[in-house]
């Protein structure tokens, strides 16, 4: 199989796999078998990809011309082989973790669940191998909405506030602000194709503020990368089940947000462009300013998805100061920050949920001495949020790394300054967890305690989350160590989308 | 006879002549089948005839066809060109939906006894529309206009059966109508008083170079005769009442043909009869079209936000989306003209199919408040479905119609150094997400009042899948919308200059 | 006083204009649907007059075809001979500007040798000369422009040379007439629906009545006497 038909391959498999859910409706264990099969599958495809990206091939679809001469089309280059790849094996763990979850909560509609989900990773992977702006914001479009359903899962009032907001400002900045910015890169450069080296580089050649403006439309426009102030989706997607918010809300939607600015940043303004204009100037003071405040918010929270909604809204910023830095290492550590985030944030995720499942505790004041009768997931817990913080042996640590060297490049000196203050203030507010876990008293310990839904808990009898729950996070804790040892030959993999 | 060469008068002569029979036909008997399949049939053959037409100008150039082979100026001639050819097969396609569509919804609506006539009056109104289309004769638009006007007003009164505002808001329509159609023929004396001819092409040659107050004076007349009947913004007030309490089925085929047509015949003032590169055309498209359209596009979208009739939500829609068109025709560069002439077909595909998932709705639930909604994506799901994909169409989602409107609108503003254009006509798809987004939302998180309920029947539910495929399909493949509009777009800039 | 003769000439305009806007007025203002429609007649009525007087040729007759002994006869009726056509003729100041309706206009609505004969029209130029004058003299004041003997002067002379009026805004105000007394119909068999249905034709009185319909009372509206 050419690679170029695995890129199709892997866009139409997990559609194929929803009508398979769909047939399926009836034979739950054979639904999710359907869901998991179609997740090696795509692990398969996505892999021949990634190696054939590896060898230095660039493979390539068209599937059709819609207007004009804009193609949606494909294409892989390094950084979307690694964003598409890290998708679909993060999707068939969480996978894995959503059947115990779904399950364990005896949730309703779980087949439109499975459904929405595969909708979801199909156009991620569109996404993932855009080959032009055109194609990146119809995939965009088709996340957005396929996973509206997802966040409203619930179908309370909450959740349908949560769900307004979500389809407000996700698809009313992409509308208002990314649309018009890609039309007119596109009126501009004549293509809208992400080309190594960027496309605008020749024809805004000393025009102004122009470049800038344009940087400001996709960055607000792509409010997936959740840069404040357009970040107010992400916390109220948390009434979503606990799958979503772990998948969707540290992967796919939010990585599809930064990949899209990074991307933008590197094939279609370009690394040098972008520095020598200014255009990334003034972002960098926002990226930095979105990132503390967010992490200042996140100490605040009480509820535990609240709390890791906002961390994630600090971290996401890394990526866009990344790509702000508007030099090579900052691009890289960009690029490396969304492996290594979405390994982390998401065993985090899942940890909240294993949490939720065995203990219904949400607040994480709550969560006192809750370590000594859930040992595996606070220590699973404690390894995520190693990563987060970006302490060795974790893989959070590199792009860290990475995203200093190229603020010094920059000059930016008062980046280097933000990167550690967050770390900081994340050891504060995802550390503490697990260490309030496994030394403080219990609250009431002993006794019956109320859980967070007021339910009756009976202390005593708590104990772990079923074992699909603890096995995915323990693949994605896993994933996150990898991810310190083997950040060398990633570094080199990326390393060619900086080629011009 | 060459009936190949009679092409162009066959989508005129034949509902012409049909409908006179269709009235001898027994509404009565065999449930009112009679005059509903011979209407039909009418539709697909005129349907035919139009696709023919797009068929052999798109390959072969455009058509004139001289009326009783009286030659132009003095005959009136059809003339068929690419533009035209395009809103042809718009109007004629829609009709050949709109009426197998109209059988159950509108026997539930209208007295049975009325069946032959209203099938009657709507191949009338069918024929003023194409006839409009179709017409190289300026005073023949004219009376065309006022052949579908007309039995549009009884056609729209039908929907007194059910609610008795119908008539109200005909005559509404009518009284309003009439003075649109008045001041159309004003202008119209105003030319010919200039020009001493009618015919459109020669209307262009006599008027070249021209520009003097009478000119002046005839277009701002025709502009604001035909902007009442495309319910130009301030100028729509009639529109949203008659949309609202017509007849289901005929809310269909109004919504989707009666103001496209009405905005083409200001198009092709401005393009063929005018022509774009005179001063004061300039003027009007800077100082009163785009202003108008803007504000059309930004006001009837927030109207659309509060309506609690969603019928009636959908005709303020239908407002804010002429000013898009306006607006492209607004920019006087082929790029906007062709986003017009795209928007136009692409607007008449979505507004289509969703006042048919109105007219479903309207027939099994008997409502058509937007809280009437709630629920609907259990209570009938292949509906509510249709509404949900026509919705993201009229928002402008990709992989629909609607967004390539939106990107040949946005790339014609950008294109001609206009970018507050792009942002205001984004903005008026933000509020298009609001008031589309508040009825999916009723449809499909809240709990209806009822249990599940049966679907329409198959005679409506396939019309209605047939228009929302045609807007997921030249969502895909823009080869006959876009390709075309540029062509005729460029055709018509060609006539301007 | 050029402006009050150049207003005076164009005593047809301001019937028509006077018309019109009165026959809008009663539109908008009655509030009665009958009194409503008998404005839109008016109103149209104001556009049929429009139609007419701007075909009429003062001393024209009816387009009829006339055998050549009539010809004679009736081309000295007028007290002017020279056809509309023959320009250059009548540009030689034999004309006193207020002496008829539409001597002092040169319309290009009523030139008939460009209708008359237009396979015959010799060049583009000479189909230009005709409606460029035209035109401008309507604004300007009523001087008549020579267009000089062209080849279509010439051609146009010889094609009438009996003083016709225009037919053709006649016939087309024909039309505009059937339609208007269509509409008519179609309104007051609306008129008599509504009275069925509602009981009353005022506007205020229907209004009121939809609205109680949709709310359930009336609505407080600025500017309306309770």
């Amino acid at each position: 199989m050419t690679p170029g038909l695995a890129i199709i391959l892997a866009l139409a498999v997990p559609l194929v796999g929803m009508a398979a859910i769909l047939i399926l409706d009836r034979a739950p264990n054979f639904r999710e078998a359907a869901t998991l099969a179609t997740g090696a599958i795509l692990i398969a495809l996505t892999t021949l990809v990634f190696l054939s990206v590896g060898e230095g091939a660039r493979p390539g679809f068209v599937l059709t011309t819609v207007v004009g001469g804009l193609p949606i089309a494909f294409q892989a280059e390094p950084l979307g082989a690694m964003f598409a790849l890290l998708a679909s094996v993060l999707w068939v763990v969480n996978s894995l973790y959503s059947i115990g979850y779904m399950r364990a909560g005896d949730e309703k509609h779980q087949t439109r669940f499975y459904m929405c989900f595969a909708i979801a990773i199909a156009s991620a992977m569109g996404v993932a191998y855009a080959a032009n702006l055109f194609t990146l914001f119809f995939f965009y479009e088709a996340l957005t909405l396929s996973t509206w359903p997802l966040v409203t899962h619930k179908g309370d009032d909450k959740a349908r506030h949560g769900g307004r907001v979500y389809l407000g400002v996700l698809m009313g900045t992409s509308m208002a602000l990314l649309l018009p910015a890609i039309v007119w890169v596109y009126s501009i450069a004549g293509t809208t194709d992400f080309t190594p080296g960027g496309v605008l580089a020749a024809p805004l050649q000393d025009s102004g503020p122009l470049p800038a403006i344009l940087m400001g439309l996709f960055l607000f426009g792509t409010a997936k990368a959740a840069l404040m102030p357009v970040h107010s989706w992400l916390p109220n997607a948390m009434v979503a089940p606990t799958p979503v918010s772990a998948f969707l809300h540290a992967v796919a939607v939010v990585k599809a947000g930064v990949f899209a600015v990074l991307k933008i940043a590197v094939y279609i303004f370009g690394i040098d462009f972008l520095s020598a204009s200014g255009a990334a100037t003034p972002f960098l003071w926002i990226a930095a300013i979105s990132i503390l405040l967010a992490s200042a918010i996140a100490m605040h929270q009480d509820n535990l998805k609240a709390r890791l909604a906002w961390s994630t809204i600090s971290q996401l910023s890394y990526v866009t100061l990344g790509a702000m830095l508007a030099t090579s290492m900052g691009a890289m550590g960009g690029a490396l920050q969304i492996a290594a985030h979405a390994a982390g944030k998401m065993t985090l995720f899942m940890c909240a949920g294993a949490i939720y499942v065995a203990a219904h505790k949400t607040l994480v004041s709550e969560m006192r001495g809750l370590g000594a009768k859930m040992p595996i997931t606070f220590i699973l817990f404690f390894i995520g949020a190693m990563s987060i913080v970006g302490l060795p042996p974790a893989g959070g640590s590199w792009p860290k790394f990475l995203l200093m060297l190229g603020a010094a490049d920059a000059g930016a000196l008062f980046a280097i300054g933000v990167l550690i203050l967050s770390s900081l203030l994340n050891v504060v507010y995802l550390l503490a967890i697990p260490v309030m876990a496994f030394y403080l008293e219990p609250a009431g310990a002993g006794a019956r305690s109320q859980g967070s839904g007021g339910k009756p808990i009976d202390w005593r009898a708590m104990k772990e989350a079923p074992l699909l729950c603890l096995l995915a996070p323990a693949l994605t804790a896993a994933l996150a160590l990898l991810l310190f040892l083997f950040a060398d030959p990633l570094y080199r993999y990326l390393l060619p989308m900086l080629e011009t | 006879m060459n009936l190949a060469a009679q092409l162009p008068v066959l989508p005129i002569i034949i509902p012409l002549i049909a409908a006179p029979l269709t009235i001898l036909l027994p509404p009565r008997r065999l449930k009112g089948l009679l005059p509903y399949v011979f209407a039909t049939l009418v539709s697909w053959i005129v349907f035919a005839a139009s696709a023919a037409l797009l068929h052999s100008v798109a390959t072969a150039g455009p058509i004139s066809y001289h009326m009783g082979d009286w030659a132009p100026p003095i005959g009136i001639e059809y003339r068929i060109d690419l533009a035209n050819a395009l809103v042809l097969t718009l109007v004629s396609g829609v009709a050949a939906l709109a009426f197998p569509f109209s059988y159950a919804s509108i026997r539930a609506e209208i007295d049975d006894r009325q069946l032959s006539m209203f099938y009657a009056m709507a191949l009338i109104a069918m024929v003023g529309l194409l006839g409009v289309v179709i017409t190289g004769d300026a005073f023949n638009v004219f009376v065309f206009v006022e052949i579908s006007s007309l039995s549009t007003y009884a056609l729209v009164a039908l929907g007194a059966a059910r609610d008795r505002r119908a008539l109200t808001a005909s005559f509404n329509y009518l009284v309003m109508g009439t003075i649109g159609a008045t001041f159309f023929v004003i202008g119209l004396g105003l030319l010919y008083q200039a020009t001493g001819t009618l015919n459109m092409a020669d209307l262009k040659i006599q008027l070249a170079g021209e520009s003097n107050r009478m000119v002046e004076a005839g277009f701002a007349f025709i502009l604001v005769g035909m902007g009442l009947k495309a319910a130009m913004f301030p100028m729509h007030l009639w529109m949203p009442n008659a949309y609202a309490h017509a007849p289901s089925a005929v809310a269909v085929f109004l919504a989707a043909t009666s103001t496209k047509v009405a905005v083409y015949v200001v198009i092709r003032f401005i393009y063929t009869v005018i022509g774009a590169d005179f001063d004061f055309a300039g003027a009007a498209f800077n100082w009163l079209i785009a202003p108008l359209a803007v504000a059309g596009m930004m006001f009837a979208s927030i109207v659309a936000i509060f309506q609690d009739d969603l019928k009636r939500m959908l005709a303020y829609s239908s407002v804010g989306q002429i000013g898009y068109m306006l607006l492209g025709v607004s920019f006087g560069t082929e790029q906007g003209l062709s986003a017009s002439l795209v928007h136009l077909f692409n607007h008449g595909l979505m507004k289509g199919a969703l006042f048919m998932a109105a007219a479903c709705v309207v027939l099994r639930l008997g409502t058509q408040t937007c809280a009437g909604y709630a629920g609907l994506a259990r209570r009938m799901p292949l509906t509510a479905a249709a509404f949900i994909i026509a919705a993201l169409s009229l928002v402008g989602v990709p992989g629909t119609v609607g967004f390539i409107s939106k990107w040949q609108l946005l790339a014609a503003s950008f294109d001609s150094g206009r970018p507050w254009a792009a942002f205001l006509v984004v903005g008026a798809s933000l509020l298009a997400v609001i008031y589309m987004g508040r009825v999916i939302e009723l449809m499909t998180m809240r709990e209806g009042a009822g249990g599940r309920t049966k679907e329409a029947p198959a005679t409506m539910l396939i019309p209605l899948y047939i228009l929302v495929a045609a807007n997921v399909y030249f969502g895909l493949n823009t080869e006959m919308t876009v390709d075309l509009a540029e062509r005729a777009a460029v055709a018509l800039m060609g006539d301007a200059r | 006083m050029d402006f009050v003769t150049f207003a005076l000439e164009r005593y047809n305009y301001w019937i028509f204009i006077t018309l019109m806007m009165m026959g809008l007025y009663i539109v908008i203002a009655r509030g009665n649907l009958i009194k409503k429609m008998i404005g839109l007649n008016v109103f149209q009525t104001s556009v049929f007059i429009y139609y007419i007087s701007i075909g009429k040729i003062d001393g024209g007759t009816a387009p009829i075809y006339l055998p050549d002994d009539l010809k004679a006869r009736t081309a000295h009726a007028g007290d002017h001979a020279p056809s509309l056509a023959g320009k250059s003729e009548m540009g030689a100041g034999a004309l006193r500007p207020d002496e008829s309706l539409h001597d002092g206009f040169d319309l290009a609505g009523n030139d008939l040798a460009s209708l008359t004969a237009p396979a015959e029209r010799p060049d583009a130029a000479a189909i230009h000369a005709a409606p460029a004058g035209g035109a401008n003299d309507i604004l300007a004041a009523p001087a008549l422009t020579i267009d000089g003997p062209g080849a279509g002067a010439d051609l146009a002379h010889q094609a009438a040379d009996i003083l016709y009026s225009n037919p053709l805004p006649h016939v087309l105000i024909l039309t505009a007439i059937v339609v208007g007394i269509a509409t008519t119909a179609v309104g007051l068999a609306l008129i008599v629906r509504i009275r069925e249905a509602y009981g009353t034709i005022e506007e205020d009185e229907l209004e009121a009545a939809d609205d109680i319909a949709e709310f359930g009372h009336i609505p407080h509206k600025p500017g309306r006497a309770a």
